[in-house]
């Protein structure tokens, strides 16, 4: 057997066994499947999966749970599987070839939700499990989504998330993945957003044993988008984050903030691509990555992409890779902090801005607190 | 017994050395400005005291309330009372004021063997010290001098010292970048925590600090050694004569006629 028929076969059973859908549905799964049978897990011989190699989940092959019929109604056919593109990632199809897991929420146009919408995936020792939501937000709602990756033990989650998001709109998304230490996680936020909409997705990551996120948005005439990021990794935890901002109108806004914080033998990647479109003229892109640097062991790899086609646009870019202030260091501790405490206080510090940037404040503080365990961890 | 006592003391940042033989004997309850041209080493001799790393002791001793200072970490000084007032302090965003000050308190009272301070109590002398400095209230929820003036940053400095109450308070240039008037505030400032208990070394290039805090000793750097002794009017000399006087020129005097010479 080929490596693609050998890895696809064990998907192939899994995927026989799920139970009978309506035929739109049963077109999308088998669509997605037949798409996945032909590529196979990417490699790293494929650009976009240069620096992260995906092969130990394909050796772990681990089940699905027991199969459920899909949950979902006829309503999300307009727009599911529509935006995430099963051809752009073997991720994505899989994902789609496994359709039942699936969160749906349709905000009605003007409708302003003030109550944030949480969405909590735990993962299952030894299963893979495909999350998949669906967010289509009325012309001129409100609303804030957060989604939470968690669980114990090794597994695989696989999401997807879609946006399909209203002229003139308001959506804040965070994405919060604290999965085990052992997990892989691979998922993909895919964002369409309308004119003049304002869409702001956070992604926040700190568990995993592997782990890629791609976050992509593409914006219409007028629509401000805004994608922050921030990744801790320690130990032998590898991720890699993938973001593409597609300006596809004139007018456009994006701003993308991502930092990292890499101790131990850690891996990051960081890849932000920022298109701009022939016809999208005036438009305004910055894009940040940051990496504090932690240890000499710790690897990290950082590219932005600008791909612009038209002529009148601002568009700047910037990556950073350092080390603690010495300076800073010696400061506080001058002051009568001890070492360790200043250094996690200075770490703490590094990602104060993406925090402070979170809204909903339990999240915030639940972050907060979070963060500052993890990082005194780091410090003794 | 001295409150501190610095013997034949050689420091080296690289394998430059700046230090070349420090010998100096502080009390308790005094003050003792050191002065000299610019690349003399003052600001050195007050990084090595705080414990800055970048500088590498290679002979001599320090000596600090009978405790061999050179053993000690940057933290563990300041924790036994020793405070450095930085000539540049360092911004730190990120991280406010009043939490700085409230984790840099509780960790110099615990080394004094205090109790930390509840919320209330701490707020309450954090703000009665930023009175008395005509600090605005505000810097306490900024980031650590960020975006701070440069008189605010000294001052802040100043009101770290009356909050933490250290034994042996170091001043690096706390003149520089002030005007009079914010001089005046900070000299006032530093002059309240005179007292028996507390000793100060006032680093400075001019004289005129030394008109608000009035030193009881005046030694004159050059060169990495202390090349006279006097009392405070030594310094009303080097301000009407110039350090040229004692025959030292300024690093950058000497590097502008090295220039001039090629």
């Amino acid at each position: 057997m080929t490596a693609v028929a050998e890895q696809t076969g064990f998907w192939l059973t899994e995927f026989t066994n799920q139970p009978a859908a309506e035929p739109w549905m049963r077109k999308l799964r088998e669509d997605a499947f037949e798409r996945f049978a032909q590529v196979g897990f990417p490699t790293t011989r494929d650009e976009e999966w240069r620096f992260t190699n995906v092969a130990p989940i394909a050796r772990a092959k681990f089940a699905m749970p027991a199969a459920a019929a899909c949950n979902v109604t006829e309503e999300a056919e307009p727009y599911l599987g529509r935006h995430a593109d099963i051809q752009a990632n073997a991720f994505v199809a899989l994902n789609t070839a496994f359709l039942q897991d699936v969160k749906f929420v349709r905000v009605p146009r003007n409708k302003v939700i003030e109550q944030p919408i949480e969405l909590t995936f735990r993962g299952i020792p030894g299963q893979t499990r495909h999350p998949r939501v669906l967010i289509v937000v009325g012309s001129g709602a409100h609303c804030t989504v957060i989604e939470t990756y968690e669980g114990e033990g090794a597994y695989f989650t696989n999401a997807v998330t879609e946006f399909v998001v209203g002229d003139g709109a308001v959506v804040d998304h965070y994405k919060v993945q604290r999965e085990s230490l052992e997990a892989f996680h691979v998922s993909t936020m895919q964002a369409t957003l309308g004119r003049s909409a304002n869409f702001s997705s956070h992604s926040i990551s700190l568990g995993g044993a592997l782990v890629r996120n791609d976050a992509n948005a593409v914006l219409s005439e007028g629509t401000e988008a805004t994608l922050n990021g921030l990744y801790i990794v320690d130990g032998t935890q590898h991720i890699d984050n993938h973001t593409i901002l597609d300006h596809a109108k004139p007018h456009g806004a994006s701003h993308e903030v991502y930092k990292g914080i890499l101790d131990g033998r850690a891996n990051a990647v960081f890849n932000g691509r920022i298109i701009v479109r022939k016809d999208a003229q005036k438009t305004d892109s910055k894009q940040t990555n940051k990496n504090l640097v932690l240890s000499d062991n710790a690897v990290i790899n950082t590219k932005p992409e600008l791909q612009i086609h038209a002529d009148d646009v601002r568009c700047t870019h910037g990556a950073t890779i350092g080390q603690l202030d010495s300076e800073a260091l010696f400061y506080l501790q001058s002051r009568g902090i001890p070492k360790s405490e200043a250094r996690s206080l200075l770490t703490y510090a590094f990602a104060q801005d993406i925090i402070d940037r979170i809204k909903p404040q339990p999240l915030r503080e639940s972050l907060e607190r979070m963060l500052f365990e993890k990082l005194n961890a780091h410090g003794k | 017994m001295s409150l501190l006592e610095i013997k034949n003391l050689h420091a080296q940042v690289g394998d430059r050395e700046i230090l070349k033989g420090i010998d100096l004997t502080v009390n308790s309850g005094e003050v003792h400005a050191i002065m000299g041209p610019n690349g003399s080493g003052k600001s050195t001799l007050a990084q090595v005291l705080a414990g800055r790393e970048l500088y590498a002791v290679t002979e001599g001793s320090i000596t600090y309330d009978g405790k061999d200072l050179l053993e000690l970490d940057p933290e563990e000084r300041a924790q036994a009372g020793i405070f450095l007032a930085f000539q540049y302090p360092v911004e730190i965003p990120g991280v406010s004021n009043m939490y700085f000050l409230k984790a840099a308190l509780n960790a110099v009272r615990k080394g004094a063997g205090q109790p930390e301070l509840d919320a209330m109590d701490f707020l309450d002398l954090v703000r009665a010290k930023m009175t008395a400095m005509k600090m605005d209230q505000t810097l306490l929820n900024r980031p650590v001098n960020t975006g701070f003036s440069g008189g605010e940053k000294k001052r802040n400095e100043i009101f770290q010292m009356a909050v933490l109450e250290p034994r042996l308070a170091i001043l690096d240039e706390t003149d520089s970048g002030l005007d009079i008037d914010a001089l005046k505030l900070v000299a006032a400032g530093v002059n309240e925590m005179r007292g028996p208990e507390r000793a100060m070394i006032v680093v400075t290039h001019y004289q005129r600090l030394l008109s608000e805090i009035v030193p009881d000793f005046v030694h004159v750097l050059a060169e990495g050694r202390i090349v006279k002794s006097g009392g405070k009017e030594l310094a009303l000399e080097l301000e009407a004569g110039g350090y040229a006087v004692l025959g030292i020129q300024d690093a950058l005097q000497d590097e502008a006629e090295a220039v001039a010479r090629v």
